[in-house]
């Protein structure tokens, strides 16, 4: 009994119910396994981040900083990756553009305007879209979506030939598959995950908050900015980023619709490529340095996700702090 | 504090039994035997020639090879119903790191190592068999114009831009009398790597020399107003569904979505058609080297079709046990025999005789 006692500190001492007993020993599983899986994780990241980094190792090396030019031609052995780091930036800046306005409206809409029976079905409707795999968003926009979003190009185009900012963006379509269908199919994409988040953090606002902007005469739209916004801030960014993540590391959507032309262009309708869709797409036949360069990209997109989520927690952090004094 | 204590002293066990597991299964993983997924099942391990075997070969590469091989596994099984054949695709690249890894027990590719892999094949022997050959068309889609005819430097300066529309002065040199509109021309291109793209733009570098700027690769930077989309059948859509549109597409795929596609003049100078035949034409003539590797572009001969490649099995001449190489033996040999006369049906060629004699007799090579 003593021993029992020694071994565990945390029981009270001198009592022998089984009940105190059997509660310090669920706890030590318990704390065993979580402490298990979260180990788990971080050496499976570790393990990934090394062998990655391993295998990129040659190309790395070889290119030096000609990592960072935009030539990328297999058949002359050059390997620059910025044409795909541009993509992935632009093709997610879209997507984040297009998507965060309409998920936080529709959050917004299911928590404070419409009625609770109303809000279900919308919301099913909206989780429908998530459960959309995406090789079906990708074969859909480029078989449907992207020819038909190719008339719209043309005739924007022609509206905006010879206008010095807007031709530049929207001139010279080529085909339907472009970074600015990308970009909505990644809108797309991220729209329910934004949506459902945001709408868990508008739930958190405590009703008194709400009432209380109410009780001093605050139109609904006022009430949302006085009371729902502030304390939720933080909550919508960290959704946002997280859609962002999404879309930066969606593979096959992006690989079919992007239209795999390595280029940096300031032309959003003309086709692009970014780095998970050229890992996707040239892995196959890859060999020596080329296969290496490949796996650096991902290595590089992993890096690229790592800092924004890094940034991401900074500015929700800071936003929390900054409510907190207030 | 002794609380605390004792808290990190568990979480440190912890992480320690965790990374120990983890290495441990990549370790075990790694250090793999080279038959991997092999698994003969003993009894029938004894038997030479084939009659009864039983086991497992797996195989992953070339997607040039995936329709040959479902068909020859499907045919194979009631010949031999206790081996089980699995192919996987992937593309060559991933055939080679597959079997260099050896996780697979053959490997399909389109092309033989290159030099930058060998090193991965450090201390074995390879063993190459040619299992099948077959024509890239050039499949167009211009309505009113039924029988074009393109010389290869026509070709590379379509597929490097030069060439912008279809009554360009250099398409008409090839098609005298032909009635060719101006439509603009439209590339279609692979987005993904691949065997077909390599052995298209091998046959540009030789049949054109420096009129082909773009060189030879499984992945082309080409012209930025290409279309690019993925597989064969992505290709053949582009070039069905946009006026104008030319691409480079298997023709078996070509064949099965209804494409048009145009005589390319060979060596000798004759405008062939692609065919089986004129597949098995060209690879008639080819330079072979000892190891059976060679290449079918560009080969002389009257009806040769210019633009024809091939893919190769890749096996370990050493095999770990005797059942791995009875298998081998039973399953290539059935590749080289009856299953050649599947070839013509998919679209595909069969290999000329000298060729698959040739390859036949190397059968002899797989050891145990």
């Amino acid at each position: 009994m003593s021993t029992a006692a020694q071994a565990d500190p945390a029981a009270p001492a001198g009592s022998a119910s089984p009940l105190a007993h059997r509660r310090p020993l669920g706890d030590r599983v318990f704390q065993i396994l979580a402490a298990a899986a979260g180990v788990l994780v971080l050496v499976i990241l570790a393990l990934i981040a090394i062998s990655t980094s391993q295998q990129a190792s040659s190309w790395f090396s070889t290119e030096g900083w000609k990592i960072f030019t935009v030539d990328w031609n297999p058949a002359t052995n050059s390997f620059g990756a910025m044409s795909f780091v541009y993509g992935t930036v632009i093709t997610a800046a879209i997507a984040i553009i297009l998507s965060v306005p309409v998920s936080v409206a529709v959050a917004l809409l299911l928590t404070e305007v419409v009625p609770q029976r109303w809000a279900r079905p919308i919301v099913y409707v909206v989780d429908l879209l998530a459960v959309v795999p995406s090789v079906v968003w990708g074969l859909w926009g480029i078989l449907v979506f992207a020819p038909w979003l190719f008339h719209i190009y043309t005739s924007i185009a022609s509206g905006v030939k010879g206008i010095p900012v807007l031709d530049a963006l929207f001139g010279q379509p080529v085909s339907g598959a472009s970074f600015f269908t990308c970009g909505i199919i990644l809108a797309f994409m991220i729209t329910p995950i934004v949506t459902s988040l945001s709408r868990e953090v508008f739930a958190t606002v405590p009703a008194i908050d709400k009432e209380g902007a109410y009780a001093l005469g605050a139109t609904r739209l006022e009430m949302i900015r006085g009371a729902v916004w502030p304390h939720s801030q933080g909550g919508v960014v960290g959704a946002v980023l997280l859609g962002l993540g999404r879309a930066m590391g969606e593979t096959i959507a992006a690989a079919l619709v992007i239209g795999s032309s390595p280029v940096i262009t300031s032309h959003l309708f003309a086709a692009g490529y970014d780095m998970p869709a050229v890992i996707a797409n040239q892995f196959g036949e890859a060999s020596g340095e080329f296969r290496a360069a490949l796996i650096g990209l991902g290595v590089l997109l992993f890096v690229i996700t790592i800092v924004v989520n890094l940034i991401a927690r900074g500015v929700v952090e800071r936003s929390a702090r900054r409510k907190r004094g207030a | 504090m002794r609380l605390r204590y004792r808290q990190q002293v568990t979480a440190a066990g912890v992480s320690v039994v965790a990374l120990a597991l983890t290495l441990g299964a990549c370790s075990s993983s790694s250090s793999s035997s080279p038959s991997g997924g092999s698994s003969a099942s003993g009894g029938a391990s004894s038997s030479s020639g084939g009659s009864n075997l039983s086991g497992t070969l797996n195989g992953s590469g070339s997607t040039f090879q995936l329709t040959f091989q479902q068909e020859a596994i499907a045919a194979f099984k009631s010949a031999q119903p206790n081996l089980t054949v699995n192919y996987g695709g992937g593309g060559s690249g991933k055939g080679r790191t597959d079997l260099a890894a050896g996780t697979v027990n053959f490997a399909g590719s389109d092309s033989p190592i290159p030099s930058d892999e060998a090193s991965s094949f450090q201390g074995k022997t390879i063993l190459y068999f040619p299992v099948i050959i077959g024509p890239i068309t050039m499949a167009y889609n211009l309505s009113g114009v039924s029988n074009l005819k393109l010389s290869p430097a026509t070709i590379a300066g379509i597929f490097s831009g030069k060439i912008k529309t279809w009554n360009d002065p250099a398409i008409k040199a090839d098609n005298s009398g032909a009635n060719l509109p101006s439509t603009a021309i439209t590339l279609a291109v692979r987005s993904d790597s691949s065997g077909t793209t390599q052995n298209f733009t091998e046959f540009l570098v030789d049949a054109t020399g420096s009129a082909w700027s773009l060189g030879s690769s499984s992945t082309i930077k080409w012209p930025s107003s290409a279309r690019a989309a993925s597989g064969n059948p992505g290709v053949a859509q582009v070039v069905k569904s946009t006026p104008g549109a030319i691409g480079y597409v298997d023709y078996s795929t070509a064949k099965a979505s209804g494409l048009t596609f145009a005589s390319v003049k060979n060596k000798d100078g004759s405008f062939i058609a692609p065919s089986p035949e004129s597949a098995t034409a060209a690879a008639d003539a080819v330079a072979l080297k000892p190891d059976l590797t060679f290449a079918a572009v560009w080969q002389g001969g009257a009806n040769a079709y210019p633009i024809t490649y091939q893919s190769w099995d890749l096996v370990n001449a050493k095999q770990p046990t005797a059942a791995d190489a009875a298998n081998l033996k039973a399953y290539l040999g059935y590749l080289l025999g009856d299953g050649q006369k599947l070839l013509p049906q998919i679209g595909l060629a069969p290999l000329p005789s000298s060729l698959d004699q040739k390859a036949v007799a190397q059968l002899d090579k797989i050891t145990s």
